[in-house]
């Protein structure tokens, strides 16, 4: 066994801890606390209901009304803790409240009636999680098409880009052609041409074939990414030419040589091509926001702005489909976080 | 035992997907000769460059020597350069409201002031975070994905998140008022709004640039740091004279890509304040959206000058930076 004092003892530098330590440890725990803090509240305050939300100040923890079945009432009764007229408190349930008399009883006795004026009871709430917020906007507020349009455009879209990116890096990688090299310094001067610069011609080419207001729309302008093409360029260049020769002498064709043995052993790259994918789709803001006008087309990210930006704001259900938003990435984030960071560190993308 | 018979299907079905093509390719690699095949394969991803990046380029350009309000080329008649003119058209550059489309250089002003105070706050956070994770402290894996965190999130997130917090009822309100302070209306007040804008991206984004920083601290030797603590350099020292010339290329790095994306911010502020109060918060890239997409009578041939004059200032940083990284090899 070993013991709690030990552990504590037990310290990598055995020497003393001195104040440059205490500092960066205070540093990395504000920095826990200002990135997760507020994805957190935001998760937290998702779960409260619409009056919870609108008190102020704000309650840590979701609450909701504690309520109990009480003899001889349909439905259940809210539970208060009601300060009664000799001084005593007791817990009560509300069965109606007339103006500002509230009519209660006692749970144990459910035949006397108790008249308190409102102002002496207060409702007993524990922790409680309101599912309400996220069931109906996916039901009655299109989030439901929204969510279904998002998973769509990434799916779709990343389908897209692991084919015709693969492709153009098998070309790059394993052939020898003429004006290989103007291929290539044309692949990276898209990287010069970001989307902010050219929303208005895409949008007229998307208009003059006809996509506008559809989903391709989103998923076809940034399915060739120079980002994936080098990203499976480098990947395929390690790969041993032996293995291709031989493959050649045997007489397959260059597509089964593709699909059958550079594809496969390019599953690292494709990988991590498919991350990418996932989050750019998932996350994009700016073109879709342009090209989407109609609200049954909308993704999810582009239905919460639309959202949001209504008269009245309504935050319960908001908060509700903003979570809804990050649990992929969450999930991404969760499973993949230190292969993500390490990957991304070595190619300088996102 | 279903979970591997569903995984059988699936590489079954990604198989015989594969398999589809091969009879059509190799008809085409029949007629093509194989040492042409590279053109085949290249083709689909030539095809998307050409039809959404290099055509558009040109279509930018051309849009912006036209005008009226049709959105296909054909219907557009030529204005020469009225649109450049007319962005142009000002007493004094350096004051929005005496030029004719004063929005233009609100916004271009305000993306300017917006970067130059991100650049600075996001180098020094992302510098010193990197700095501590650098260190030899517990978790460190942790750590870095704590600050890697919100990188991943989309820009409606981040700005909903941060919104939540802000707004009149939200936490940072309650915490103020509990302190004694009175209610602030931060996203109501110009220069809260502006702050608040610097800090959400700056939160959003600095995990993105400690990553670079960390990756150019690690491949610092060790035995350097050894060597300066034998001679008894001091640790401030240590880090002007040694950390920051040896962390220097992956610094620049980190300054042109937070310049040239600060320049094309739009996404987490449009969210956050919708360009506001006023116009405020109004960024280039939100002028050229609202010209273009979102206002009564959209003007696409303005939109496609100012997006050139964007080009050319993304054009110029680019420029800048190859040659600092160029006359920094030289040196």
């Amino acid at each position: 066994m070993i013991s709690p004092l030990n552990l504590l003892r037990q310290r990598r530098t055995p020497d003393r801890i001195g104040l440059s330590d205490v500092l960066a440890y205070v540093y990395l725990a504000f920095g826990v606390a200002l990135m997760f803090g507020p994805v957190v509240w935001l998760v937290l305050s998702s779960f409260k209901t619409p009056r919870n939300l609108d008190e102020f100040p704000p309650t840590l923890l979701p609450l909701a009304q504690q309520s109990l079945a009480v003899k001889g009432y349909d439905r259940k009764l809210p539970l208060y803790s009601v300060v009664m007229p000799d001084g005593t408190r007791r817990t009560l349930a509300q069965v109606r409240r007339i103006g500002v008399i509230a009519q209660l009883v006692d749970p144990a006795a459910p035949q006397t009636l108790i008249k308190v004026n409102m102002d002496k009871r207060t409702p007993l709430r524990q922790f409680g999680l309101d599912w309400h917020n996220y069931a109906h906007p996916l039901r009655h507020f299109n989030f439901g098409r929204y969510l279904w349009n998002s998973v769509f455009v990434t799916v779709v879209a990343t389908l897209v880009t692991l084919l015709i990116n693969s492709m153009a890096a098998y070309a790059l990688s394993i052939h020898e052609f003429r004006g290989k090299s103007f291929f290539l310094v044309a692949v990276i001067a898209t990287l010069m041409v970001p989307i902010t610069i050219i929303l208005v011609p895409v949008f007229v080419v998307i208009n003059e074939i006809g996509l506008d207001n559809s989903l391709w729309a989103v998923i076809l302008p940034g399915a060739a990414t120079p980002t994936g093409v080098f990203l499976l360029r480098q990947y395929m260049l390690t790969l041993p030419r032996e293995l291709i020769e031989a493959a050649r002498m045997d007489k397959a064709s260059e597509w089964q040589i593709y699909a059958r043995i550079v594809m496969p052993l390019a599953l690292p790259a494709l990988a991590v091509l498919t991350i990418f994918s996932v989050m750019w789709r998932w996350n994009e803001f700016l073109w879709p926001l342009v090209v989407l006008s109609k609200s049954a087309t909308y993704t999810l990210q582009i239905g919460l702005n639309a959202f949001q930006g209504d008269l009245q704001t309504q935050w319960n259900y908001l908060l509700a489909m903003t979570v809804v938003a990050l649990i992929p990435i969450a999930l991404v984030f969760v499973f993949l976080q230190r292969f993500i960071t390490s990957g991304i560190a070595n190619t300088g993308m996102k | 035992m279903r979970g591997a018979s569903a995984r059988n299907f699936g590489s079954r079905l990604g198989r015989f997907l594969a398999e589809l093509p091969t009879a059509p390719m190799a008809l085409i690699e029949r007629a093509l000769g194989t040492s042409r095949m590279a053109y085949v394969f290249l083709l689909p991803n030539i095809m998307f460059f050409g039809l959404f990046v290099f055509l558009p380029i040109g279509i930018d350009i051309y849009y912006s020597f036209t005008g009226g309000t049709a959105l296909f080329p054909s219907q557009r008649p030529g204005v020469g350069g009225l649109q450049y003119h007319y962005l142009a058209d000002c007493k004094s550059y350096f004051d929005p409201s005496s030029c004719r489309e004063d929005y233009f250089w609100r916004g271009l002003w305000t993306s300017l002031k917006f970067t130059a105070v991100q650049v600075s706050v996001m180098v020094l956070v992302s510098l010193a975070t990197a700095l501590v994770l650098n260190m030899k402290i517990r978790a460190r894996g942790f750590f870095r994905a704590v600050y890697f965190f919100p990188v991943l999130l989309s820009p409606v997130v981040v700005a909903l998140v941060w919104k939540w917090i802000l707004q009149p009822q939200g936490l940072l309100n309650a915490l103020i008022t509990g302190m004694g302070g009175h209610r602030i209306l931060f996203l109501a007040d110009a220069g809260w709004a502006m702050f608040w804008a610097v800090f959400v991206s700056v939160w959003a984004h600095t995990g993105f640039y400690t990553l670079i920083l960390l990756a150019g601290l690690q491949a610092i030797p060790r035995d350097i740091y050894e060597a300066a603590e034998m001679d008894g350099t001091r640790p401030f020292r240590q880090l002007v004279r040694l950390t920051l010339p040896l962390l220097w290329p992956n610094l620049l790095v980190v300054l042109v890509l937070v310049t040239i994306r600060g320049v094309q911010t739009f996404d987490e502020v449009f969210a956050l304040t919708g360009g506001g109060p006023g116009t405020a918060t109004m960024m280039i890239v939100q002028y050229i959206y609202n010209t273009a997409f979102a206002s009564q009578v959209p003007d696409y041939g303005l939109a496609a000058a100012a997006s050139v004059l964007l080009g050319l200032l993304l054009l110029v940083l680019t420029l800048t930076q190859l040659w600092l990284t160029r006359r920094r090899r030289n040196a």
